[in-house]
């Protein structure tokens, strides 16, 4: 049992159990709450991964900005999830989409076999892999132009909610 | 003799004046131009015919190209025109009778408003006529032969705004368009056998081809000539054709057009003579439709009708001896006839303007005194369509009669039959005369007073015509009074020999003192018969229509022919195509194309209710297409 | 390092517990956050790979892919606030479906 695993057991199960739990759970915040414990699992994923960077962008803004601006809205809409408890008209789906689901792990794990044995050929990987560093040098001077449009489509982003969240009466 | 071609020139000019200009002009410029079309015509082929006298016998067969008109493979048709004995014998009919009849229109046809239209269409159809007879080969023959057809049409309903006019119109082309059927297989099987179509070669090659498919020939081009002469049973056209101005009863329906039967039967002789029993049967079908029309035309009350019954039965005479191989008898016959029936019709037409369009016989009489000029010119066409001595119509029923004797089949009974109808004809045209002209007055105090005698633009082309229907018949005098009187044979006969085989069989039409004496009787008796019913005796006829109004009936109708036509083809046809047009064109085949937009519409229908609205399902879709691609992906495309 | 496949088990695993909870619950906070669910596990899986492949562009997939998620979060909260002034109380996505047929 190398560390690795032992780390992988407990977060795997940790991000598979908090992300059961947001899809079933019937209070909105509690839902809220289970997805960023489940960033939080899979951000120690990925520091068992050597993506510190990318592990630490994740806390920061995924679990850090985008979930407490989820729960911004939850608490301001103060949405207590009564709406589950009226009648759901398209129950046929529910067994369907749990059906397709579970088509869906089973293609990819069959489908990839070949993943799940030990790598044969050397993984080394050199000492400032996936610092910050790396990752900064691999934007500016290979991906420069996404990382431009990725400006751009935050701008959009933030122009679209400006307008989306005005009221009408102030034109 | 290349300017022969003007004969078909110049009326062709003239039609195409007054068709196009016609409106712009003065009536008198119209009339003019028609008539001076016709003369032209008709100079140019009195020209022909005298320098034809002066050639030898042996080369009176001249033919003169223009251009070469249809040439594929080894086929070759020429527009080409073929002067003979026979051509120029029809040329002089056409444009003589034709020249008269033109200046008698410009009277008759004074008060019509389609004054141009009708000249337009009157030159056309002399173009027409003279393209058909002058013909140097099937082809062209062909093309003629359907002109005259569309002449015919547009003249029958000429006034076209009434319906039974327009009726009658389509009822000729309709039916002369069976008999085409059967000629224009006849020309393509001519063209497919023997490869060409110019008289000169088919008459050559005819001879070894068998007899069966001369036959077959022949056969076709009589159901040709029977649908255009009106002979039984494709005669029901013209009496119907009535309905066209009178001068179109003369020219067309009695002196040209459906002459062009007999015309087409002479013409393709060494045909016909391949295949005897073809002609046989044209013999036989001659005879029939003469018995028949001249029966018919015993009860007849409207007095163009009675002239068109007539012409069915000369004509059936005429084919009667075309079938027992005297050429040239009948067409002798046919010159005569030419003369004396459109003088007939003429006189009609004379008697109609003066009692402003009256033609039933029932409702004349007593009109000797008022028209005499009329009078006497249908009296002299009377007595030689009865056959009376010395007129026209003597000598060439005579020889039709003797040609009828001498046939290579059933000669007795069909002279015999000739004899009757000889008797009928005298007995109906003389009522027709008595009815008209005799008696008292049937018609009303108003009508009386308005009855005149015609312009002399009418009665003057009659009495050129009465004195054709005198004269012309001494130009086929038999051999035995020709001999004393201008010491030659047969006149008429030898100059178509130089042409045609003037007769066939072996058939020379020798007339013995008896038949002639047979003929002249028969004409007597039938004068005197009618002079008995309507003169004499009046009530004679009342009493045998009670008598026998079972025959009566079936004589009036016209032996239900018409009638039975109606019932087996019109009432199927109509039957037939309310069928198509209801079952098939709106059922099947707009319902087919309606189907279709409709089954797209349901279909487009069904599929629209895929879209619910609801995201969620939306989303479903989407994974499930997912789960799709991932498995083609990972399982199909290693 | 482990066998990258174990890596894209739990990947797949989140995505489809993602996918089904869209397609289930009617809520839609919870439905963005069940898509967020699945852009998660995407990132897994690219990192993963990119550690067995020791490439660094996996991880540069996963900031542009980070910052999208974050864009579309801000517009569809905003969406559901905008939809939510029209009505009172809570929001039922099945009755946003106006664009039936």
């Amino acid at each position: 049992m190398t560390a690795e695993l032992a780390v992988f057991i407990t977060m795997g199960a940790a991000a598979a159990v908090t992300a059961s739990a947001v899809v079933l759970s019937k209070n909105t915040v509690h839902a809220v709450i289970y997805l960023v414990m489940n960033l939080f699992s899979i951000a120690v994923l990925y520091l068992a991964l050597s993506a510190q960077m990318v592990a630490f962008l994740q806390i920061i803004i995924y679990a850090g900005a985008i979930m407490v601006l989820f729960l911004f809205t939850v608490m301001m809409l103060n949405m207590t999830g009564a709406v589950e408890a009226a009648e759901d008209r398209l129950l046929k789906q529910k067994p369907l989409a749990a059906a397709l689901g579970l088509m869906l792990i089973a293609e990819v794990v069959m489908g990839t076999v070949g993943l799940f044995s030990k790598p044969s050929g050397s993984m080394a990987i050199e000492d400032g892999f996936g610092s910050a560093g790396e990752v900064g040098s691999r934007l500016f001077f290979g991906y420069m132009l996404p990382f431009e449009v990725t400006s751009i489509l935050l701008l959009a982003a933030i122009v679209g909610s400006v307008v989306l969240a005005r009221k009408k009466d102030e034109e | 003799m290349g300017y022969a071609w003007l004969a078909i020139g110049f009326p062709l000019l003239g039609s195409l004046i007054n068709g196009i200009f016609g409106r712009f002009l003065p009536k008198k410029a119209v009339g003019w131009t028609a008539c001076f079309a016709v003369g032209a015509s008709f100079a140019v082929s009195a020209l022909v015919f005298a320098q034809m006298l002066v050639m030898p016998e042996t080369s009176r067969h001249v033919v003169s190209a223009l251009y070469t008109w249809l040439e594929a493979g080894g086929f070759r048709a020429d527009m080409a025109i073929l002067i003979d004995a026979l051509s120029v014998t029809m040329m002089l009919v056409v444009t003589g009778v034709g020249l008269l009849i033109h200046i008698y229109s410009v009277g008759y046809m004074g008060g019509d408003t389609g004054f141009s239209r009708f000249f337009a269409y009157m030159n056309l159809f002399v173009a027409s006529m003279l393209l058909l007879v002058m013909a140097e080969n099937f082809v062209v023959l062909f093309i003629g032969w359907e002109l005259v057809g569309i002449c015919s049409y547009l003249l029958i309903s000429f006034w076209y705004e009434k319906p039974s006019a327009a009726a009658a119109g389509r009822k000729a082309f309709i039916t002369t368009r069976i008999g085409d059927v059967g000629f224009t297989l006849g020309v393509v099987l001519i063209a497919a056998v023997l490869g060409t179509v110019s008289y000169d070669a088919v008459f050559g090659r005819i001879i070894g081809v068998g007899s069966d498919m001369a036959a077959a020939i022949a056969l076709l081009l009589l159901i040709g000539a029977i649908g255009k002469s009106a002979q039984l049973p494709l005669h029901v056209w013209l009496p119907d054709a009535m309905e066209g101005p009178t001068p179109v009863s003369a020219l067309i329906h009695a002196a040209t057009m459906v002459t062009a039967g007999v015309y087409l039967i002479v013409r393709a002789a060494p045909i016909f003579v391949q295949a005897p029993w073809v002609l046989a049967l044209a013999a036989g079908i001659g005879a029939a439709t003469a018995l028949f029309a001249s029966s018919v035309a015993l009860v007849e009350n409207d007095i163009k009708r009675v002239l068109a019954y007539s012409t069915i039965s000369q004509i059936g005479l005429m084919f009667l001896a075309v079938g027992a191989g005297a050429f040239a008898a009948g067409m002798f016959h046919l010159v005569t006839h030419a003369f004396f029936k459109s003088l007939l019709f003429l006189g009609a037409g004379s008697v109609m303007h003066a009692l402003s369009g009256n033609t039933s016989l029932n409702k004349m009489g007593g009109l000797a005194k008022k028209m005499r000029a009329t009078y006497a010119a249908m009296v002299i066409g009377a007595l030689a369509m009865a056959g009376i001595f010395p007129l026209s119509g003597f000598f060439s029923k005579e020889a039709l009669l003797a040609g009828a004797f001498h046939a290579p089949f059933f000669g007795r009974i069909v002279y015999a039959a000739g004899l009757a109808v000889s008797v009928m004809t005298a007995f109906y045209i003389f009522r027709l005369i008595y009815k008209t002209f005799h008696g008292e007055s049937r018609m009303s105090e108003e009508g009386w007073r308005h009855a005149h005698e015609s312009p002399i633009s009418m009665t003057a082309p009659m009495s050129l015509l009465a004195l054709g229907a005198v004269c012309v018949g001494w130009i086929g005098l038999p051999s035995r009074i020709g001999q004393v009187v201008i010491a030659s044979n047969n006149a008429f006969e030898e100059f178509l020999r130089g042409s045609v085989s003037a007769v066939a069989f072996g058939n020379e039409a020798v007339s013995q003192w008896w038949m002639a004496a047979a003929a002249l009787g028969a004409g007597l008796l039938g004068i005197f018969a009618a002079w008995c019913c309507f003169i004499r005796f009046r009530g004679i006829a009342s009493v045998f229509v009670r008598k026998l109004s079972g025959v009566y009936q079936m004589l009036v109708s016209g032996f239900w022919i018409d009638q039975a036509y109606d019932r087996v083809f019109i009432r199927s046809g109509r039957a037939l195509a309310g069928f198509m047009a209801r079952q098939v064109d709106i059922g099947i085949i707009d319902g087919a194309v309606n189907g279709i937009a409709g089954c797209v519409g349901s279909v487009s229908g069904m599929l629209s209710r895929v879209q619910t609205g609801y995201m969620r399902s939306y989303a479903l879709a989407v994974l499930a297409g997912a789960v799709v691609i991932a498995g083609y992906a990972l399982f199909i495309l290693k | 390092m482990l066998p990258v496949g174990y890596y894209i088990a739990l990947s797949s695993f989140m995505f489809a517990v993602g996918a089904v909870g869209v397609i289930v619950r009617r809520n839609p906070i919870i439905m963005l956050m069940c898509i967020e669910l699945m852009l998660n596990a995407g990132n897994l899986a690219l990192i993963a790979f990119s550690r067995w492949n020791a490439s660094m562009d996996g991880h540069v997939f996963v900031f542009v892919v980070i910052t999208a998620a974050a864009a579309e979060a801000a517009v569809g909260l905003g969406i559901i606030v905008a939809v939510f002034r029209q009505k009172s109380g809570d929001i039922d996505m099945d009755s946003l479906s106006e664009m039936k047929g």
